[in-house]
């Protein structure tokens, strides 16, 4: 039964993928599928280029598999789209330039989070350690 | 007292860097091209209309000019073809139309009927020109200077404002050679 399931759910999402596109060589097959999820559909902000339907993403994902076809590297795709789009094609953003305080910013805010963290914790352990004493000295007195 | 400061501190950063990040929010009219300042990629398409010729866009090397990409499958193009009528007809700078991902049968039909305000329209039947320009939606409206350098770049309707503040302000002063 769990399979028929699993088998129901692996045919349906084939039959609503927006992408059928299939290369010949499984590892270009596999570059061209993690390529074309971090490349922004521009019409769509918020989709990739193998999610969408509209005309401009299946342009793009022509032009990456014929990149791919033609020997180019990850590296160079990516760049052959940001000098036609910018950064913002790019859902990851290069750590350099204007974009690089996008990735030093959470850093910085972990950082200081943990801090504050280790300060409250330090200072309810103290207050623990003062009632103990406290509840000694009272038994003590007893 | 003082340990409402740091929260406030940290609520007044992170509330600015919200804001920033809203009013920055990518959209139509903040994008800017990724090609100001640089080449226009030269292109060589069919002439819409009569395939058997070609415009070259090195054609109008040496002169400023403007590229506007279009479709009949689009709205916004229907509501700026009236003001591009009327730059036309100031005839101050070479206007050539890319028409994109378009039917050629229903493109001239559509010049036809309300009037041609280009000098040339070329045919990106397969849309790669209108990707080498960077254009994600059209209408998307290019000034091209005399160096062939991509100089600025509209995206959405064209108005006469936009025209007059952004267009005729870079062409170089009348009388000049």
């Amino acid at each position: 039964m769990k399979r028929l399931w699993v088998a129901l759910l692996l045919v349906s999402s084939a039959a609503f993928a927006v992408d059928t596109t299939v290369l010949p060589d499984p590892e270009l097959q596999q570059r061209y599928e993690a390529l074309t999820h971090e490349l922004r559909c521009m019409q769509c902000m918020n989709n990739s280029i193998a999610d969408s339907p509209v005309g401009l993403a299946s342009d793009l994902r022509r032009d990456v598999k014929e990149l791919l076809e033609t020997g180019k590297t990850d590296d160079e795709i990516r760049a052959y789209m940001v000098q036609r789009y910018g950064n913002v094609i790019l859902f990851t953003p290069p750590m350099s330039g204007s974009s690089a305080w996008v990735w030093i910013l959470p850093a910085l805010a972990a950082i200081a989070g943990l801090l504050i963290g280790v300060r409250i914790v330090r200072r309810r352990t103290s207050l623990v350690d003062q009632d103990e004493s406290v509840v000694d000295s009272e038994e003590k007195a007893q | 007292m003082n340990r409402f400061v740091l929260p406030v501190v940290v609520f007044l950063a992170l509330a600015g860097v919200l804001y920033i990040g809203v009013r920055h929010s990518p959209n139509k009219s903040t994008m800017v091209s990724a090609l100001l300042g640089k080449p226009a990629p030269p292109f060589e398409l069919p002439v819409l209309g009569d395939p058997a010729r070609k415009f070259n866009s090195r054609e109008l090397a040496g002169r400023p000019w403007v590229l506007n990409v279009w479709g009949t499958w689009c709205g916004e193009c229907r509501v700026e073809h009236d003001t591009l009528l009327a730059i036309a007809q100031q005839n101050r700078v070479p206007l050539v139309g890319l028409n994109w991902k378009d039917d050629d049968e229903a493109a001239q039909q559509w010049l036809t009927q309300l009037g041609n305000p280009y000098g040339v329209v070329a045919a990106d039947r397969e849309g790669r020109t209108a990707i080498n320009f960077g254009v994600y939606g059209a209408p998307e409206t290019f000034f091209i200077d005399a160096d062939g350098m991509v100089q600025y770049r509209h995206v959405g309707a064209m108005t006469a404002e936009v025209w007059q503040r952004e267009f005729l302000s870079r062409l170089p002063k009348a009388g000049m050679p």
